[in-house]
């Protein structure tokens, strides 16, 4: 009987223990990933978040050089999903600077001014900034004076952290000015709106103009002055370079002139300190980290720890075939080459006359032959190449891969050079500058070219045109050439044709809806609150 | 107590062996006899033999012999055996021998369900056991080849022919989009770790297959619900051997292969002498002879230098028996396992080292029974480098193996450029790969449980079982590459380590209770089950070196080590009951909480319901012809979280590795970035209702069943975009939409000719199955052109399959491929512009065909004829298509002339099409990859006793995949991708054995 009594007690106490004890087992927590309670409990948080913000300009996910992408969306990470890596194919591939020979997916689609809303590559070009910019909102959201003294964060870390609240807020206007340029118009998100299952909102092309300009006057005096702050970082000068340019670009943004402006930002950076590099190439070599004399804001990027297929990487072995020794890299990649467009500003290709001119290699020469393009299959034999980026160092020494696989070399977003030019096109363009200054300023940079002063040239010759034609010489392969055709009226029209605009041999105009990207279609989908923009 | 005891070992002299009887001092007259088969006269082993109106019974020994104390000199005895019609003999004296009879009938058939075992009769849902005998025969590596081609529903596809490889198993096609695909696997009791672990290329492999009883395959939501959240894509249930108690019993068995891959089932590239036509031609008439200083003068078959004819063994010895003797006497089987194989590609390996052991004895009258497992398993792997295989497919054939230049790469030729560095996108030497690299492992594995089944001693209708159950793991090997190898000679080699371990636990407490209810010819019986599981890994991680030492720039890991962990709580509980032995239902709910989602979202509920009509006994009881007849109904939802990261409801901040910092001024900082999440993440669940109908004509002569079933499962775990901006990300894993699975299986078992000396059985199943896609999106919009998948080789990010509602999952995405109308040939870059918009671009892709196929069916058939048998099993599909990815990325010239300047081979089908350059896209490369595969043929001679009495000698020899009838144009129409892109598998060797099984 005991027994009896015994063995039913023990059952139910076990049977009530084992249900018992087990539910509030539930609640588990990672060991590495943190909480964000967890990061923003310290200073090195914050700064680890703010280093994240910077670095979605460089690489493309947490693990480098490629892994744990920010972006999936079936995106090709390397290729697709990098912020140079888009801007290069949306501003170069499409005019007389660039063309491709590989045949990934759409991406011969750019160079023909033929592509649709349902390109992959132009999901990875909308996809960067607004994602850069949710990054950004939370980190502003975070860093408020509030947030810090809630958590503790006082002195001299709390002020640092305020401080790079103006810092987001500028990369937060650079984000947004590639969709202005790129799209006309962009999904619209400040630190108002927290994450969740909302549908941002869109914002037009003169509304989100005017957001940038007056985020970037409003961060101004809160930002460093102009080369004070450590190298990467951004300052007052940056805000002024990205106020310049797109001042420059204001009626085609808007559909009024801003020229007195632009160069008014323009020479703002001018007579902050910078002065030219006395040596061109060496603007785009693996130590060009060396070159803060002329960069104002830069996207650093290193071989061993700030990699990605998407930074310079790309541009130190893309142009490369069979002379990859020369580009300091383990392999070409057979893929970009330039067109006789290019080819056809400079004299001479050879490099003896201007410097800028980087078209020859061990293998290559620009020879009318190479250059001309019989066809977009055969990299070897076709196209002008380009030896512009290259990821050997000045001083000789080894660079940061081993494998000589991932770059070194920096991507100078603003550097002096431009401003000149911004300067001298707004002058000559109507704005209230001075001719004589902007003829000096060209030839500032003429002479660094030339090495003497055989290339320079009297303020009568700087028109429009003219800087257009510099501004190939001097920025080519850096961003910018897209935006430079679509301010003077020639991406899309028959005034100026190149190989294989259009997708024609001799090259065509196209539908002038070409000047913008459509807004990607899976991104419609996903928020009815975008329209298409015209045309597609 | 004491009177307990003495009852205790009358059971137990009733219930157990032979030997045990001259303990007992009670004896009166001693009976003894044999138990034969009546038609071959072979001795029965383990057959029930009872004395009629007592409950003293006997199991005979493994020659059929046994011994019996009766009460009287004369009585009768009820013998009985599974398969055997039940004899009553009546005896006289101390002598009485038995022949037994074959039942027609195998329906007292016991099969394995969730959390149970039920008679084949009174099975309500749709499962299927394949029982030791039925297995695939010849040298099987792993559990899952068991079942090729044997179960209508059941897709086994291996991923290739590599040594102790795994497979893609599919029960009724997939439910699943994102999530896992995989069925449940359960051991002896323990639902088991599928994820695999590190070091390991398939985590079945270290489960001896020669321990394996028989396995059930749960296809339908009333017999997998039990199961709740992790059961949508069905569980196949293993069970291992076990003792029955009685004489010793060994079993000694060996066999050998021989692997090979015949060299008709190359992969057709171009030789030597073609390459160098192709290219001296192309110099002429380009008048460029840049590859033509290229070539090289060698005849080298690549692929005849990468495979090899490998050899197997695989030697197993198992004992049963019980030790101890009266109230101590314990059952167990204990076996020992060692299975060799080399690989057809060369330097691959793998090896096991297997022992299990039970263990089950009863206590206190019977009242607890004990089911102790404990399998053990040491796997050793060396993984050859698969690149190999794609190289040797791709490596100029004009060049030799070595360049002669020892100092070089080690000698193997490889394609240098100007600085003499090989050239970095360059083909490397398949050789080179193989031989220059390393990559080997050790996985540890073992299973264990203890079951206890404690029937109350005041209230015997009650038991109370627990079951605790563990599944551990450690698997840890190194990945080393040579310093002078063309991959990685600028770190001079590398040196690698990877170590895992998994600790996965179990604690099931159940009450079962059972009632029968004579009178009305009923019973019912009530299970109610906690169950908690604990899944836990640790991870550690390592950095890389170089052979000189040097740690590899970038390698360090970002942490050491993770513990990524999970849990499960359940509560579970199932009611069958009976009625008239006519009607059967049974009604089951499992609530799962896991840990893998936020408090809110935690609980899930699974119910089912499964009725069942024994038509037979209401409408045939007395036809011969109709020997079965039962209709079954079942419907059940069933959950699934397999796939679902473990803590993705939480939002995180992620660690960036040391090679994604950022520089600011001298100063590299590692990121912290926020993940894109949904809070409200929850399992997928599916709905299934199935009918069937179990039948059996002529006296069981013809038996088979027919099932039609229909799944649905929503909440679908889809990575869907999401509004830009809106959170850290495009798109996001969210449980959205929905897809449709419906079919039709049908199997029949014969048995054309049975007479005294000559046996055959024949038997095949049929399925049909369609999945289709039925919502993929939150807000419903016209123009959403769905999601692309199925990445291919060539080019970056080329897609050529889609998600999108209305269409079976990974439907190709293709051009329509224009052909010259006088050769036939496609026309390189034509497309049919099917929108008629005057140009070829992404809205002339159409949907074409897809991966799965309509029909899968297996047959089998055995022929015995006296001592002889013969086997043959098969398996095919139809209706599967395959993008011929390697004909798409290889069939043209621009493989042959590689642009990086080198020459490479290319598929014989560039002499078809004669492309220039790749067209990805073009619906050319899709192909029908319909098939037959003869799995198997298979001759087994049994010598019976050899030696002295009571051993069995049988010897047998078997070819495995010994032909395929397919038009597919590609190596092997059969592939375990889902996404239908084939390219480079792994060949399928074809197998020849022989083997010898000693049974004593």
């Amino acid at each position: 009987m005991k027994i009896k009594m015994l063995n039913k007690l023990i059952l139910a106490s076990a049977v009530v223990i084992a249900i018992s004890s087990c539910a509030k087992k539930l609640d588990l927590f990672p060991v590495n990933d943190l909480t964000p309670d967890k990061v923003y409990a310290t200073p090195e948080g914050y700064k680890s978040v703010l280093a994240k913000i910077y670095g979605t300009l460089n690489s493309t996910g947490n693990t480098g050089a490629a892994g744990n992408a920010d972006i999936a969306g079936g995106l090709d990470e390397g290729q697709q999903t990098s912020f140079i890596r888009n801007l290069f194919n949306a501003q170069e591939l499409p005019t007389d600077e660039a063309v491709v020979f590989w045949n990934d997916q759409t991406i011969k689609d750019f160079h023909a001014l033929k592509w649709t809303s349902a390109d992959p590559f132009i999901k990875g070009m909308y996809a960067r900034p607004i994602y850069n910019i949710t990054l950004i909102n939370e980190y502003i959201r975070e860093s408020t004076a509030e947030k810090l003294a809630e958590r503790g964060i006082t002195g001299a870390a709390a002020t640092d952290i305020r401080n790079s609240n103006a810092e987001a807020r500028f990369l937060r206007a650079f984000n947004y000015w590639v969709m202005l340029d790129l799209f006309g118009k962009s999904t619209f998100i400040t630190e108002a709106d927290k994450i969740g299952a909302f549908t941002p909102r869109e914002i037009s092309r003169p509304e989100l103009y005017k957001y940038i300009v007056d985020e970037l006057k409003a961060i101004e005096s809160s930002l460093a002055p102009a080369k004070t702050v450590e190298y990467g970082r951004a300052d007052q000068a940056a805000a002024w370079a990205l106020l310049a340019r797109i001042y420059l670009n204001a009626k085609v943004y808007t559909g009024s002139e801003q020229y007195t402006e632009a160069l008014t930002n323009a020479k703002k950076v001018i007579d902050a300190g910078y002065s030219l590099h006395p040596k061109y190439p060496e603007l785009f070599l693996a130590d060009n980290d060396k070159c803060k004399d002329e960069f104002i804001f830069t996207i650093n990027c290193d071989g061993l720890k700030s990699t990605s297929y998407g930074n310079t990487t790309l541009f130190v072995h893309c142009a490369v075939g069979d002379d990859n020794q020369y580009y300091g890299v383990n392999g070409g990649w057979f893929g970009y080459r330039s067109t006789k467009g290019l080819a056809d500003k400079f004299f001479d290709l050879s490099g003896q006359t201007d410097q800028r001119a980087l078209f020859t290699t061990p293998a290559y020469k620009p020879t009318p032959d190479q250059i001309e393009l019989k066809n977009l299959d055969d990299f070897k034999g076709n196209g002008l190449p380009v030896a512009k980026y290259r990821n050997v160092r000045s001083d000789g020494k080894p660079v940061s891969d081993i494998n000589l696989d991932l770059s070194d070399v920096d991507f100078p977003v603003f550097r002096l050079a431009e401003m000149y030019l911004i300067y001298a096109e707004a002058t000559a363009r109507g704005g209230a500058g001075d001719i004589n200054l902007a003829t000096t300023y060209i030839n500032n940079l003429r002479k660094r070219a030339y090495g003497n002063d055989n290339g320079n040239i009297v303020s009568a010759t700087i028109t429009p045109q003219f800087i257009l034609d510099e501004r190939a010489r001097e920025l080519y392969w850096e961003g910018h050439r897209r935006t430079d055709l679509i301010r003077f009226g020639q991406l899309t029209t028959a005034g100026y044709l190149w190989p294989w605009k259009g997708g024609v041999a001799s090259g065509t105009a196209v539908d002038e809806k070409y000047n913008l990207f459509p807004i990607p279609a899976a991104n419609r989908t996903a928020n009815p609150n975008l329209t298409q923009n015209f045309g597609y | 107590m004491r009177r307990s005891i003495t009852k205790f070992s009358r059971i137990l002299l009733s219930s157990l062996v032979l030997t045990l009887l001259s303990f007992s001092a009670m004896a009166q007259n001693q009976l003894a006899g044999v138990v034969t088969d009546a038609k071959s006269g072979a001795g029965l082993s383990g057959v029930t033999v009872t004395l009629k109106g007592t409950n003293k019974a006997v199991q005979t020994a493994a020659d059929g012999s046994f011994s019996i104390s009766t009460p009287s000199a004369s009585g009768t005895l009820v013998v009985s055996y599974v398969n055997y019609a039940t004899s009553q003999v009546s005896f006289s004296g101390n002598r009485v021998n038995v022949k037994l009879t074959q039942s027609e009938k195998k329906l007292d058939e016991v099969v394995v369900v969730a959390y149970g075992t039920r008679k084949k009769t009174d099975l309500t849902g749709s499962v299927v056991q394949v029982n030791a005998k039925d297995f695939q025969k010849g040298n099987i590596a792993s559990t899952d080849q068991l079942l090729v081609g044997k179960v209508a529903g059941l897709e086994i596809t291996s991923g290739g022919g590599a040594p102790g490889g795994g497979s893609k198993i599919r029960i009724r096609g997939g439910a699943s989009l994102n999530a896992s695909n995989d069925p449940l696997i359960v051991v002896d009791g323990v639902p088991v770790e599928s994820n695999g672990i590190a070091g390991s290329a398939n985590f079945l492999n270290t489960i001896n297959p020669d321990d394996i009883e028989s396995i059930s395959v749960l296809k339908d939501a009333s017999a997998t619900a039990l199961y709740g959240s992790r059961a949508s894509n069905g569980v196949l249930i293993v069970t291992t051997k076990k003792s029955r108690g009685g004489k010793a019993r060994y079993n000694f068995n060996t066999q050998f292969s021989l692997n090979e891959v015949p060299a008709s089932r190359y992969v057709d590239v171009l030789s030597a002498d073609q390459i160098r036509n192709v290219i001296n031609a192309d110099a002429t008439a380009t008048g460029i002879d840049t590859y033509k200083k290229l070539l090289g003068t060698a005849n080298t078959d690549w692929q005849k230098q990468i495979y090899q004819r490998a050899l197997g063994k695989n030697t197993n010895f198992s004992a049963a028996s019980s030790f101890g003797q009266g109230k101590l006497n314990v059952p167990y089987r204990f076996s020992v396992g060692y299975y060799y194989q080399e690989g057809v590609l060369k330097t691959d390996k793998f090896d096991r080292v297997s022992t299990a052991l039970n263990l089950s004895p009863k206590f206190f009258d019977d009242h607890l029974a004990v089911n102790v497992n404990f399998k053990l398993s040491h796997t050793r792997n060396t993984f050859a480098d698969g690149g190999a295989i794609g190289s040797s497919v791709a490596f100029d054939p004009t060049k030799p193996v070595f360049s002669g230049n020892p100092s070089k790469n080690s000698g193997y030729y490889e394609w240098l450029q100007a600085d003499q560095n090989p050239i970095a996108l360059a083909t490397r030497n398949p050789m080179g790969l193989l031989y220059q690299r390393n990559n080997n492992s050790l996985v540890n594995r073992y299973i264990g449980n203890v079951q206890l089944d404690y029937k109350l001693h005041f209230f015997p209708d009650l038991h109370l079982m627990a079951n605790f159950g563990l599944d551990n793991s450690t698997g840890w090997g190194n990945d080393n590459i040579d310093s002078t190898s063309a991959t990685n000679f600028r770190t001079k080699g590398r040196f690698s380590h990877y170590e895992q371990k998994k600790k996965n636990y179990i604690a099931d407490l159940s009450l079962f209770y059972t009632k029968e209810l004579k009178s009305i010819n009923s019973k019912m019986d009530v299970l109610f089950t906690h169950s908690y599981q604990d899944f836990y890994t640790d991870v550690f991680n390592f950095a890389a070196f170089g052979q000189n030492g040097v740690q590899i720039p970038g390698t360090q890991p970002v942490f050491a080590t993770d513990r990524p962990q999970y849990r499960l709580n359940s509560y579970i509980g199932r009611v069958n009951f009976s009625l008239a032995d006519k009607y059967l239902i049974t009604a089951s709910v499992r609530q799962d909480a896991s840990s893998k989602f936020s408090p809110d979202n935690r609980k899930g509920i699974f119910p089912a319901l499964a009725v069942a009509w024994k038509l037979k006994d209401e409408f045939f009881k007395n036809s011969s012809a109709v020997s079965d007849l039962k209709l079954r109904f079942g419907w059940g939802i069933t959950g699934q979280q397999d796939g679902i990261a473990n803590y993705s409801y939480l939002p995180v901040y992620s660690q960036s590795s040391p090679t994604a910092q950022y520089q600011i001024g001298n100063t590299f900082y590692s990121f912290l970035r926020p993940s894109a999440f949904d809070a409200n993440i929850k399992w997928e669940t599916t709905t299934t209702e199935n009918i069937g109908l179990d039948f059996g004509f002529i006296n069981n002569r013809i038996t088979g069943s027919v099932d039609v079933y229909r799944k649905k499962t929503k909440d679908l775990l889809s990575v869907v975009p999401v509004a830009p901006g809106a959170n850290f990300g495009i798109d996001l894993l969210t449980n959205v939409g929905s897809i449709e699975n419906r079919g039709v299986e049908l199997t029949v078992n014969t048995v054309p000719v049975k007479r005294s000396n000559l046996t055959w059985e024949l038997g095949f199943n049929l399925t049909y199955n369609e999945n289709k896609i039925t919502n993929l999106l939150k807000q419903q919009d016209p123009k959403f052109t769905g999601i692309e998948v199925s990445g291919i080789s060539g080019g970056t990010g080329n897609n050529i399959g889609k998600f999108l509602v209305g269409y079976a999952p990974y439907v190709y995405n293709v051009y329509k491929q224009v052909y010259d109308a006088t050769t036939g040939k496609p026309i390189e870059g034509l497309y049919d512009d099917l929108n008629r918009d005057g140009r070829i671009d992404d809205a002339d892709r159409y949907l074409y065909k897809k991966p799965a196929p309509d029909f899968l069916f297996g047959l089998n058939t055995t022929l015995t004829l006296k001592k002889f048998s013969v086997g043959l099993a098969g398996h095919g599909m139809l209706g599967n298509y395959l993008y011929n990815n390697f004909n798409s990325n290889n069939g043209v010239l621009r493989t042959i002339k590689n642009p990086i300047v080198f020459v490479g081979n290319a598929s014989a089908n560039y002499l078809k099409t004669g492309f220039q350059n790749n067209q990805y896209l073009s619906d050319y490369y899709i192909e029908n990859a319909s098939f037959f595969r003869l799995d198997n043929i298979n001759l087994g001679y049994n010598l019976g006793d050899v030696l002295r009495n009571n051993t069995v000698l049988r010897l047998s020899a078997s070819i495995q995949n010994a032909f395929i009838i397919t038009n597919y144009s590609g190596a092997d129409p059969e592939n375990a991708n889902s996404t239908g892109v084939d390219n480079n598998i792994y060949p399928r060797p074809r197998i020849y054995s022989i083997g010898a099984s000693l049974d004593f």
